[in-house]
């Protein structure tokens, strides 16, 4: 509802606007950030949609932020680091270090050789660099942004058709993504305030960057969720094109099946025993998650698709191929 | 080993760290709830922006300051409660407001750091100056002496070291080594204006805009006053975090990932000569231990008492899902407790219903406090 004063109608416009410039679907887009809470399964997801849009033939990086890693180890691949390492057909990784996205940067900006290279060895420079908050994060979204472009600033630089990355963790994820934003407002003038404002831009164009939330099936991260998308929509002003419900156990037993258990759940013994009062519990929890993702789809307002809680001791390729299918 | 109660005995400081996701939020509440019940008075603090504290504990908002939590909460839930819950969330910015006004010479120096634009960014903003200020609020609790026991629930990072270095990052940050080169009069002030500036300083005011790097100077200068407070500060919170009374807890979840954090981040805790109380797993499959063997002819036993093939088939497929997981677990916190040595490991079942009220908190808490032994029956009298 934004840039709309009140009092004019306004159920009209936006449904005009919806006509006139289809949003593109999440796969679309050029740019897509996967974002949630700590450990609901972000890497998995956006590994996933990296290999979904690579199927779908669209060359594709998946980007971390954290120096983390968790993507090239789910690949089994040794470290990939600052570097575009191809996993599969279609598919690249990276992992942002914000000091070499500071290097590159500065790289780009000086054409100058000796002038660089004063700079790098400059005690002041490196203190300064370190000390202004915020640039590291807006040097890594600067990178994302580069990767994003089809006229890519760096030689040579690969054509990609969307970029994937792995948000960090809410809490900082908003903060993340409003660095661009904070930045063109402290530096009020100079080229750091135009990129930072380009990149503002960029990243709240609904039909270049869009959002993906990722949620658990559980009270609070759903309220987690919900809050989240509020944020991105309302505070940082990006799309959010879908909230994914990872870990949803199935339905495996009905209700009538389950009251048939009970009994062997507090009357047999031994192996019987166990694995009536498992399916119980499977049971239990997957009615409770139900209702969790019914509340989910109450509060948010971007569609709600589920994946599956997978059986799987530890997640790997073979794991994120199978959400890969999986994904709408 | 030794029960959490054992562990918590006498100690006055709590932290509960780890990486996100792994239910620390709750898992405080319950610790904080239980010494409570004990007897003891208790508070527990917590910067999570996402208030889930305030949703476990049934309060409608927490503030900057304590607020006890309704004992009639307890006694519906059947929880006696012999002692006093407090809780309160942290405003990381009105901390380090309060700590500027304590640390400033005069009036005029206070409003010229909390009018620098580059103050206000890193009161919020900045990585490690929520977590610094976490310590901060901790140390002046812990000094006012009001409550027995403090617990604190350690900032949401992604990485669980980050909260370790954060303070030292940010006190780094503001005694900078090269501050002194700022502070002359030659210094960055001036050079910023326009004389002498080095050509290093010129091309980064090129990038960056003279506003942002004039508003850097201004700050280092007005901070240069409350340099060594700050130090002195740093060095007590430090040491309070060191002191025996202090007692650091490990929470993780029984994932692969989750536990190489914990193993990494405990020996960072270990490094760093930090009092370890033990590890928290949360959320475990316990396997049905005594069973192995007897599975083999499970899906017929099954179908002679239901009487029904499908289902049968079914319920043995879950068990055997399930028993995959409780093995993977169980694989996980024996490296764990294998690196751990002396220090316990406490693990806590994957409850059947989410854990989100006060009602679970007192669930989690008859395994928290539990022996290992008394764990394992619950958790076997259960699945």
């Amino acid at each position: 509802m934004r840039g709309y004063s009140y009092g004019q109608p306004l159920f009209l416009p936006p449904i005009e606007i919806a006509r006139n410039h289809p949003i593109p679907d999440l796969l679309d887009k050029r740019l897509v950030f996967v974002t949630g809470k700590g450990g609901v399964g972000k890497t998995t997801v956006a590994v996933a949609l990296g290999l979904r849009a690579a199927a779908e033939g669209k060359r594709t990086i998946v980007c971390e932020v954290a120096s983390q890693e968790n993507a090239s180890r789910m690949f089994d691949h040794t470290e990939v680091g600052f570097h575009e390492v191809e996993m599969e057909e279609n598919l690249w990784s990276i992992s942002i270090d914000p000091d070499e996205s500071m290097r590159e940067y500065v790289l780009l900006q000086l054409k100058v050789r000796a002038m660089r290279d004063m700079l790098f060895r400059s005690r002041i420079f490196n203190y300064l660099a370190a000390a202004t908050p915020g640039l590291k994060e807006l040097v890594t979204i600067g990178k994302i942004w580069e990767l994003a472009q089809l006229d890519r600033k760096v030689k040579s630089g690969r054509k990609y058709d969307l970029v994937i990355v792995d948000a960090p963790a809410t809490g900082h994820g908003i903060g993340f993504l409003e660095t661009p934003r904070t930045f063109a407002a402290i530096a009020r003038v100079g080229p750091i305030h135009s990129q930072a404002q380009r990149l503002d831009s960029f990243i709240t164009d609904h039909e270049q960057t869009g959002t993906a939330i990722v949620a658990l099936p559980e009270e609070m991260p759903v309220n987690e969720s919900a809050a989240l998308e509020n944020d991105l929509r309302d505070e940082v002003g990006v799309a959010v094109d879908r909230v994914y419900l990872n870990g949803l156990y199935p339905e495996r037993f009905s209700k009538a099946e389950a009251e048939r258990l009970t009994g062997l759940a507090a009357g047999e013994e031994g192996a019987v025993r166990a694995a009536a009062r498992a399916a119980l519990s499977e049971h239990g929890r997957a009615r409770s998650q139900r209702a969790q993702l019914a509340r989910l789809r109450r509060r948010v307002k971007a569609p709600v698709k589920t994946l599956p809680f997978l059986f799987e001791p530890e997640l790997g390729p073979e794991a994120a191929r199978q959400l890969a299918k999986r994904l709408s | 080993m030794p029960t959490l109660g054992d562990v918590l005995e006498g100690k006055e400081i709590c932290i509960c760290a780890g990486s996100g996701g792994v239910g620390k939020t709750t898992t405080s509440a319950a610790i904080a709830t239980g010494m409570a019940a004990q007897g003891l008075k208790v508070c527990v603090l917590t910067i999570d922006p996402a208030k889930r504290l305030a949703d476990s504990l049934g309060l409608k908002e927490l503030g900057n300051e304590a607020r006890r939590v309704d004992p009639a909460l307890f006694e519906k839930q059947g929880v006696e409660m012999k002692g006093e819950l407090w809780a309160m969330m942290l405003d990381a910015k009105a901390t380090f407001d309060e700590l500027i006004a304590r640390h400033a010479a005069d009036e005029e120096s206070r409003d010229r750091v909390l009018e620098n634009r580059i103050y206000q960014q890193i009161s919020s903003a900045l990585a490690g100056s929520q977590e610094y200020m976490a310590m901060e609020k901790l140390f002046e609790l812990h000094g006012s002496g009001e409550f027995d026991l403090l617990v604190l629930d350690t900032p949401p990072t992604r990485n669980a070291l980050d909260f370790l270095d954060a303070p030292k990052r940010l006190t780094q940050f503001i005694e900078g080594r090269s501050l002194r080169v700022f502070m002359k009069p030659t210094g960055l002030a001036a050079k910023v204006a326009g004389r002498g500036a080095s050509v290093a300083l010129s091309v980064f005011k090129r990038i960056v805009g003279f506003d942002l790097l004039a508003d850097l100077a201004e700050f280092f200068n007005a901070f240069s006053g409350m340099v060594d407070g700050f130090q002195a500060r740093a060095k007590r919170v430090n040491s309070l975090l060191a002191d025996p009374h202090t007692c650091f807890l490990v929470v993780c979840g029984p994932q692969g990932e989750p536990i190489d954090e914990a193993v990494y981040f405990h020996r960072k805790l270990v490094e760093a000569k930090l009092p370890v109380g033990g590890v928290i797993v949360n959320k475990v499959h316990y396997p049905a231990e005594q069973l192995r063997g007897e599975e083999g002819d499970l899906p017929a036993a099954l179908a002679e008492k239901l009487g029904d093939d499908g289902l049968a088939g079914r319920v043995a497929d879950n068990f055997a899902d399930y028993q995959a997981l409780a093995e993977r677990d169980a694989r996980n916190i024996e490296r764990l407790a294998n690196e751990l040595h002396a220090s316990g490991v406490i693990r806590v079942p994957y409850l059947d219903e989410d854990v989100h009220d006060l009602a679970g908190l007192a669930q989690i808490n008859r395994y928290l406090f539990a022996t290992g032994e008394e764990r394992v029956a619950m958790a076997a009298g259960r699945a």
